[in-house]
């Protein structure tokens, strides 16, 4: 599709590809005494579709979270694109970073969310034209082109001058998915996005994603309970349990013959 | 009200249409107060929450008629000079009622759902873009109902000035009751005359509400009669608040 | 600025004074209000038109018109009707009446907060109509009104200087007539301006914490 091949790196520094796009260390993250990331360490390469399972308060959200930098960890570090994410690097030192810096490395990333969060003060194409042409400093025709592609992408042209609460949940989703999209973001993080959905409504948005992941070179970062679109979609998936990864590997391995007794349990409780 | 003059209305009319404009300027400095007192007590420095909030709670705190004996007769002594009598009415009626509009403001900001400023985030806009481009715009419609409110009273404190001298609806009946003798006609004229413009007011925002909401695709409200006030008391779970903290002013 | 603090001490006594019939003019003024806008908000869920139009349209007058108008109207028409009041109960029955349309709205919502379900069982169980108020409904609507209440009590407090204007000496008419007789308005109305602050703010401190309280 030729809107997609620019989704992801257009505009990117092609050094990092096929290297560490997101890089975890050591991170560790409480809510109060709560544990919820206990010194975690993982990386996901560019290019890379990673699924997150795992029970709920396992920590996966919170990755995401993370990486927007709605929440901020405790202790380690996070690099997206070479780049720290809520740390700089002044007089050699690492100090936390200013929301300037951060805002910076987070242009990379893209988020979809369960409630899908769009504004309901905008009609469709402003939602999805107005951080790119105020954020990225678009002009206002380009972006109104791309806002078009990206929903011929999602199937939703007709409904371009619809306000969202004319809109179904399903419908919304995927407006958000050409929302995200619209940064043309390095890194795409999904979470949880069918799970306030309607289930007659879930294809269509997951129809969507799988045709993004298998036709873009765009990195996936997905927190989701539907273990075939998992499946479908991943290179990797991680095991995540009391806030670490437990076990990972290709899902064919872990879909199939897990190793660790919890991820058993899990997935028989889930399949 | 037979023996009202036409010169003696004249005089009433005069009075309404200052009674008039001081409502206007009053509600446009108040509104001007209560939303950067508002949105300043959501900033993320600490020293810019706390000096909003001690100016509400001062504002808030004190009688607006205690406030304008001050501005008329303390003030000047410690300037040195005088404002025209009715810009200093406007000044405390603004500088009071943006007080209580702050608290709306504050509200209703708080009000939009957090996860509008987190999609706001993974977008990448600034948090004044957040602030301007996503929560003022789907909380302004929110403001409308209380704001009323608040401009109703702030109206009804507008007579207030006439204590001072200032020749408005209020001070008119007085001096037509000086020159008729008479207080039962022309009390009630102007009685009259104070709840007429509540309800053009009331019927005012009441459109502006509709086309608030219709701007970012909600119902409009419910139609309902008159000058009716909402009271946003919720039901069950919460108590009421802020509606009369907003409401009887002064 | 000269700030004079013989000037502040020579109006203590009078302050005293002040907030001794501010404080009268409260306490009085609520009372009818709190009783008056319990009969305005029952009058108004009245099945019979003729009491609850009525009702309704008078409380909306009073509510939507300047109580210093209405005041006025009080001390003057009164008397050309030979009902004669001193300057004080004037005040505290316009007070009182003015807030008791405010209560009232404050009931009414209280009342409209207790579940459809409450006045169902009421039926069920047969409960005389005067019982179903008493004992059901008013208890669970009166609870959470109070912060509301409380608020507008001190929405009053802060309307009180308005007595003045018709010559009951509560505290601005005395800062006034200090400032008159001295020559000196800086200080006595710089101090009532302090008073009613750390009256107020406690007291909606106060109502803060009875809210958080009743709510829960």
């Amino acid at each position: 599709m030729s809107t997609d091949s620019s989704t992801s790196k257009e505009t990117r520094n092609p050094a990092v590809d096929g290297t560490e796009l997101i890089e975890f260390k050591d991170v560790t993250k409480r809510f109060g005494n709560n544990v919820v990331l206990d010194n975690l360490c993982f990386n996901v390469d560019s290019g890379k579709h990673v699924t997150l399972i795992g029970p709920s308060g396992s920590g996966k959200t919170t990755i995401l979270r993370l990486l927007m930098t709605l929440v901020k960890p405790e202790e380690g570090t996070i690099k997206v694109a070479g780049d720290y994410l809520t740390h700089e690097q002044r007089d050699g030192k690492l100090v936390p970073a200013s929301e300037r810096h951060s805002r910076e490395v987070r242009k990379n990333i893209g988020m979809v969310f369960q409630q899908f969060n769009l504004f309901p003060n905008m009609r469709v194409l402003r939602n999805i034209t107005e951080a790119p042409v105020h954020v990225l400093g678009l002009p206002k025709d380009e972006a109104e082109q791309r806002a078009r592609e990206l929903l011929e992408l999602v199937g939703l042209t007709e409904h371009i001058d619809k306000y969202p609460s004319q809109l179904s949940g399903g419908q919304q989703q995927r407006v958000a998915i050409a929302r995200a999209l619209a940064m043309r973001p390095q890194v795409l993080l999904l979470d949880e996005v069918t799970s306030a959905l309607d289930p007659e409504l879930v294809a269509g948005v997951l129809d969507v994603l799988r045709d993004i992941a298998h036709t873009t070179d765009i990195t996936m970062l997905c927190v989701t309970h539907e273990m075939n679109f998992a499946r479908d979609i991943s290179d990797d998936v991680l095991m995540f349990d009391a806030g670490r990864v437990i076990e990972s590997g290709s899902p064919e391995k872990i879909f199939s013959d897990p190793e660790h007794e919890r991820t058993r349990e899990f997935l028989s409780a889930v399949l | 009200m037979t023996d009202l003059t036409w010169g003696l209305w004249e005089l009433l009319l005069k009075g309404v249409w200052v009674t008039v404009q001081l409502t206007f300027f009053s509600a446009l400095l108040g509104a001007g107060v209560a939303f950067v007192v508002g949105v300043a007590r959501t900033h993320r420095l600490r020293v810019v929450r706390v000096l909003s909030g001690a100016y509400m709670e001062i504002f808030r705190g004190t009688s607006a008629l205690v406030l304008m004996f001050w501005m008329f007769f303390v003030l000047p002594v410690a300037l040195g000079w005088q404002l025209l009598p009715m810009w200093s009415a406007v000044l405390a009626l603004g500088l009071s009622y943006g007080a209580y509009g702050s608290e709306i403001v504050r509200g209703s900001l708080a009000a939009v759902a957090p996860a509008q400023q987190e999609a706001g985030i993974a977008l990448s806009f600034s948090p004044w873009q957040r602030l301007t481009k996503i929560v003022l715009p789907q909380a302004w419609p929110e403001m409308i109902p209380p704001a009323n409110n608040l401009l109703i009273e702030l109206l009804k404190g507008t007579a207030l000035v006439s204590i001072m001298g200032v020749a408005d609806t209020a001070f008119g009946a007085m001096l037509v009751r000086n020159a008729t003798g008479e207080s039962a006609p022309v009390y009630t004229i102007i009685l009259v005359m104070y709840f007429v413009l509540a309800f053009v007011l009331t019927r005012g925002m009441r459109v502006l509400e509709r086309h608030a909401k219709a701007g970012i695709g909600q119902a409009p409200p419910e139609k309902s009669l008159g000058v009716r006030r909402r009271v946003n008391v919720p039901r069950q779970a919460e108590a009421p608040r802020d509606v009369p903290s907003a409401g009887g002013a002064s | 600025m000269k700030w004079d603090w013989s000037a502040v001490s020579d109006f203590m006594p009078r302050l005293l004074d002040g907030v001794l019939v501010t404080l009268q003019a409260l306490v009085l003024g609520s009372l009818i209000a709190f009783a008056l806008g319990l009969v305005w908000a029952m009058a108004q869920r009245s099945n019979l038109k003729v009491i609850s139009w009525p009702v309704m349209v008078i409380t909306e007058f009073i509510r939507n018109t300047p109580l210093l108008v209405q005041l006025f109207f009080l001390y003057y028409v009164l008397p050309e009707w030979n009902v004669t009041f001193s300057a004080l109960v004037t005040g505290v029955i316009g007070l009182g009446l003015h807030y008791s349309t405010y209560t009232a709205e404050v009931y009414r919502a209280g009342i409209d907060g207790v579940p459809v379900g409450q006045w169902e069982a009421c039926t069920a169980l047969s409960l005389p109509r005067t019982r179903t108020w008493s004992a059901v409904i008013l208890p669970q609507a009166i609870r959470r009104v109070v912060p509301a209440l409380g608020n507008y009590v001190i929405a009053m407090l802060k309307d009180s200087p308005m007595l003045m204007t018709i010559g009951a000496l509560e505290m601005l008419g005395q800062a006034r007539q200090f400032s008159a007789e001295t020559f000196q308005p800086t200080e006595p109305v710089t101090v009532i301006g302090i008073v009613f602050i750390l009256i107020a703010y406690p007291a909606s401190l106060l109502m803060r914490a009875l809210e958080r309280r009743l709510v829960h």
